[in-house]
């Protein structure tokens, strides 16, 4: 009988497929970035020496999150270690979703960058140890600055940004003054927009979560980025984030890029040179701060193997087996996370950002000040703000392309947001 | 006189070349992807790299080797047949049933069966993440074919009782007169007679299972992924990676687009049978 024996042999086949997980054995979601997938080679030393089998599960940042929390709420053991980022380390730590992270002695805390240690813990305990960490920066072509008699300083003023930008614009040859994010995501354009706004003093929301996106800071600062971007930036940014625009720079088509201080490694033009992040005026949130982080979900049932793997993952002896590993070297070692990793004479000698990443993550200011009521750089570590930081980035990429004015776009951004944040009970 | 001659122009000509522009439409993301899968993640992005570029088997590798490519591949085709074979073997019957011992609920029956169909797969999310666990099926094999093969089982039970209900009831009646019990009649004398039809039924449900993504990609993290779990894990927080996701999506697509070309008769033949008479 066909269908019988099929059902039977399908039964088969799949009684045989499934395995059970072996106590010795770790579950890891990570997100899809580089040293995360270097990191499942460099392992393979530690499953060998430990005897630990690591099981990696890649994700997309929003299932990631998605699965999590729903493993989490049906009680857990999905997954061992997760990597999580900035934005929910800390919210996730107070929701009780993460364990608190209580390392060895051998284990030097104290060597992990205070930027980063503070933009992962709640209430003084670290909820997730960073592998990696990241600020933004100026990543500019000194010949070309220098061929227009233009200079770009540390923390210079926007405006002396945007008259070098229009110094060295010149799109008959290919080479576009500005190159910035403008592909519309929280992560995205808003990643960068926020650091302007930031900087002309202006913040997301009130001490009682009412969005400020009709204040005059906003008003200020997006006029700016849209009239620096639209005329000294190459056309359709607003399609542009950080893969397009590493293409563009490596072809030499970009003068000078604002981004994560991770793409100076990747930058293989000659005559580039780093400065601090430009600000006009407010003296903190000028450059970004971000890091991925690994946690133990609660309800781990090998929370302590896992705490094992993440000190090992995040140690100072991690950054060296990259380093001295066949397949990487010193270029590809996770940075941003520890300031061992910057005293480094093989390091110095692979990265010539070093210095100026440092520079920039060491005066990243993500806590609360009386300009901004909230943690966090480039975003506000809140729920809700991946979903206003959405619905926003859509009004600024269309106040970008032209089809919308700033103000139109402004003006529904505020709307937007503010439905969110009063629909979640901020106020009434 | 003049319409007649307009229609026949249009048969000879206007016709082929309407019936190749709406396919070379389908077609064209398809080729899109395959093309951009051999061209670097930089590449992919360069208006000048659009057509000419140096073609490189970069992201191929990369996928067998970071991302263990045949692992997911593997799991993908367990599910997809094993969920296949499960539909039809209670799809068969359950239409054989309603197509020549119909009552007077079949058809609220089968009303019901598709109603099924329109409930958001989201609202069930966490009730089936609850019982998976609690029975201890999440993240197995097992889970994924009985989903599979649930979420299906409307399509199939409609497409095939559609197409019993061309074949007369005679022939049934005959052998029932020569004595052949209910199984044989399915096996000896429906399914010859409707092989078109279950094999094209078979192949749509093979590609649906083949591409479901939401309860995969939920119901599953590393024994039972499949390849829409590998396709997910590509995008990364950098953005996306053109060069990489094509290769992904070409490798988790390929299998089913060259079965798809091998069996387009017999799926064409199925898909019209009773449409025309």
């Amino acid at each position: 009988m066909p269908f019988s024996k099929g059902l039977c042999a399908a039964s088969a086949i799949a009684l045989m497929a499934g395995s059970a997980a072996t106590a010795e054995s770790l579950t890891i979601a990570i997100v899809n970035n580089g040293h995360m997938i270097n990191m499942q080679t460099v392992a393979e030393a530690y499953s060998a020496e430990t005897g630990v089998e690591l099981n990696w599960v890649s994700l997309e940042e929003s299932v990631l999150r998605e699965q999590v929390t729903s493993d989490t709420a049906t009680g857990g053991g999905q997954y061992d270690i997760i990597n999580i980022g900035m934005q929910e380390a800390p919210i996730w730590g107070a929701a009780g979703w993460i364990e608190p992270l209580n390392f060895s002695s051998e284990y030097d805390v104290d060597d992990i960058l205070p930027a980063m240690r503070n933009g992962l813990s709640h209430e003084g305990t670290l909820y997730a140890a960073p592998f990696y960490g990241e600020s933004s920066m100026v990543m500019y072509r000194k010949d070309l600055t220098d061929a227009a008699g233009v200079a770009i300083a540390d923390n210079d003023s926007w405006d002396n940004v945007k008259a070098a930008a229009a110094a060295i614009h010149n799109p008959d040859a290919g080479v576009y003054g500005a190159c910035l994010r403008g592909k519309p995501g929280w992560g995205d354009n808003m990643a960068f927009i926020t650091t302007v706004v930031n900087s002309f003093g202006g913040a997301w929301f009130d001490a009682d979560g009412r969005p400020q996106l009709d204040s005059a800071e906003w008003n200020a600062a997006i006029n700016f980025y849209v009239d620096l971007l639209g005329n000294y930036g190459p056309p359709g940014s607003e399609g542009n984030s950080f893969n397009e625009i590493l293409a563009l720079y490596n072809e030499g088509k970009c003068g000078m890029w604002i981004d994560a201080t991770i793409a100076a490694s990747f930058l293989e033009v000659d005559g580039v040179a780093y400065a601090q992040s430009p600000n006009a005026g407010n003296p903190v949130g000028a450059n970004w701060l971000w890091a991925w982080a690994m946690a133990i979900p609660a309800g781990s049932p090998n929370a302590e193997a896992a705490a094992d793997f993440i000190e090992w993952a995040t140690s100072k002896e991690y950054v060296k087996a990259v380093g001295n590993h066949a397949e990487f070297g010193w270029g590809s070692v996770p940075t941003g996370q520890r300031a061992s990793t910057y005293a480094i004479p093989e390091f110095q000698a692979a990265a010539s950002f070093a210095a100026a990443e440092l520079a920039a993550i060491e005066s990243a200011a993500p806590g609360v000040t009386d300009l901004k009521p909230y943690v966090g750089v480039q975003f506000a570590s809140i729920p809700e703000f991946p979903e206003v930081g959405s619905a926003v980035a859509q009004e600024m990429a269309a106040a970008l392309s032209g089809a919308k004015s700033v103000e139109d776009a402004l003006a529904a951004s505020q709307d937007a947001a503010d439905a969110i944040m009063r629909e979640a009970g901020y106020y009434d | 006189m003049a319409i007649v001659a307009q229609s026949s122009k249009f048969s000879i000509y206007g016709r082929p070349v309407l019936a190749w522009g709406v396919g070379l439409m389908f077609f064209f993301p398809i080729f899109w992807m395959v093309l951009t899968s051999f061209k670097t993640d930089a590449d992919a992005v360069k208006p000048e790299n659009l057509i000419f570029f140096t073609p490189t088997l970069e992201n191929y590798l990369n996928m067998t080797e970071n991302y263990d490519y045949w692992r997911f591949a593997r799991n993908s085709v367990i599910s997809a047949v094993s969920a296949t074979i499960f539909t039809l073997f209670v799809s068969v019957p359950a239409a054989y049933a309603m197509a020549f011992n119909p009552t007077r609920a079949t058809k609220d029956v089968l009303m019901w069966m598709l109603s099924t169909k329109m409930l958001p797969a989201a609202a069930v999310l966490y009730p089936m993440i609850f019982l998976a666990k609690g029975i201890g099926l999440y993240d197995t094999h097992i889970l994924v074919i009985t989903v599979l093969s649930l979420i299906n089982l409307p399509i199939a039970v409609w497409m095939l009782f559609t197409y019993f209900k061309e074949i007369p009831k005679d022939i049934i009646e005959a052998g029932k007169m020569d004595g052949v019990n209910t199984w044989g009649e399915i096996k000896e004398i429906l399914v010859p007679l409707a092989w078109g039809g279950i094999a094209s039924t078979a192949l749509l449900v093979f590609i649906f299972c083949w591409n479901e993504a939401y309860w995969t990609v939920r119901l599953t993290t590393i024994d039972a992924a499949t390849l829409s779990k590998l396709i997910e894990g590509n995008r990364a927080p950098e953005g996306l990676f053109f060069g990489r996701l094509s290769a992904v999506s070409t490798a988790a697509v390929g299998p089913i687009v060259v079965l798809g070309w091998f069996c387009q008769k017999q799926l064409v033949q199925g898909l019209t049978f009773g449409a025309v008479k």
